[in-house]
């Protein structure tokens, strides 16, 4: 395949990126807009970000003036979990490929990004990963431009049924893996408990969302890996067993 | 003073960016060891899981709706359908079932 098919795949698979992007933007935008940032100061933010969870924080950050070192302690301690999304995707880059591109390519690791260029078989091409990164950043900022200059374009229904878009995607994601595989199976339906659990019992609600999946990821990824050790050809050894 | 606003969107997006670039750039050989390879393989599974449980029922304006649309999206993944296809008929349920007049 050359550059530009790779990079043309990339644009087709964002589309649902883009879709969940542009509501979730959209918010964000308007919120933005009630914090007194302009246009131009929330596109920015946006276009520099290309993170949801940090920017909504930030905006909290922003309009109480709190100091930078808070900022900087609270973005990372939100984003953190993309650290671990950048070592898995590390892995999926070919050793071949030319170094600069990793500088590129850090630009783009968002959770959703992340969730569909580990969902490509094979190694990873850096073009196809700038043709996600595209069309979803389009709709990131688009959205977020869209919500600063007219809170009321998209209608709200629309709004609500588009932002479990991008869930749906992880959903398309994870789920078809599980079918033949018992272990991932039975690691998603972990996964989800205990993310219930963290999200509803005493104390355990009181970790931050970012911290939370970290904490989960971890563990469960590290427990996995040491019951259930993958072959090198990346399925599940001694599958049967378990 | 406050600082101006750009100050803060510069902290933000260098912080971001460092904890997206130092793991991509440190790791450059294939990691050979088996538990991080596993680990590793494992991670994408459990990130998404935690992810979209239970958030996707707080996602849209009403729990029903979004149960709905969560019911639609794991029988749709299960059929193999594509990612946009998920996407789209999840948000498709959640959209029908807001129009209803008792929700």
């Amino acid at each position: 395949m050359k550059r530009h098919a790779y990079f043309a795949a990339g644009v087709g698979a964002g589309i649902p990126i883009f879709l969940g992007y542009l509501a979730v933007s959209f918010t964000f935008g308007i919120m933005a807009k009630n914090c007194g940032l302009s246009v131009f100061q929330a596109v920015v933010l946006s276009a520099s970000n290309l993170t949801s969870a940090g920017q909504f924080s930030g905006l909290t950050l922003i309009t109480a003036g709190a100091p930078l070192a808070e900022m900087a302690a609270t973005q990372f301690v939100i984003n953190l979990r993309y650290c671990l999304m950048s070592c898995s995707l590390s892995q999926k880059i070919d050793e071949k490929t030319p170094f600069f591109h990793r500088f590129f390519m850090a630009y783009g690791v968002t959770d959703e990004i992340f969730g569909v260029s580990v969902s490509r078989e094979g190694r990873l091409s850096p073009f196809y990963f700038y043709g996600l990164v595209t069309i979803s950043a389009l709709g990131w900022v688009g959205g977020t431009f869209l919500g600063v200059v007219s809170g009321s374009l998209l209608p709200a229904r629309i709004v609500s049924a588009l932002s479990i878009a991008l869930y749906g995607m992880f959903i398309a994601i994870i789920i078809p893996p599980a079918r033949s595989s018992k272990v991932v199976a039975g690691i998603i339906m972990i996964s989800m408990l205990l993310s219930l659990l963290f999200t509803a019992a005493p104390l355990l609600k009181e970790i931050s969302s970012g911290f939370r999946i970290i904490i989960l990821t971890v563990v469960i990824s590290g427990a996995a890996a040491f019951f259930f050790p993958i072959a090198d050809d990346g399925g599940v050894e001694q599958e049967e067993l378990s | 003073m406050k600082p101006s606003v750009y100050a803060y969107i510069a902290v933000m997006a260098a912080v971001t960016y460092l904890i997206r670039l130092l793991p991509l750039t440190l790791i450059r050989r294939e990691i050979k060891n088996k538990f991080i390879r596993s680990f590793l393989y494992y991670v994408p599974f459990v990130t998404l899981s935690v992810m979209v449980f239970p958030a996707i029922l707080t996602a849209t304006s009403s729990k029903c709706a979004s149960a709905a649309g969560f019911a639609a999206a794991l029988i749709l993944a299960y059929c193999r359908r594509s990612l946009i296809t998920v996407a789209l008929c999840a948000s498709a349920v959640v959209f029908l079932i807001e129009l209803l007049p008792v929700i």
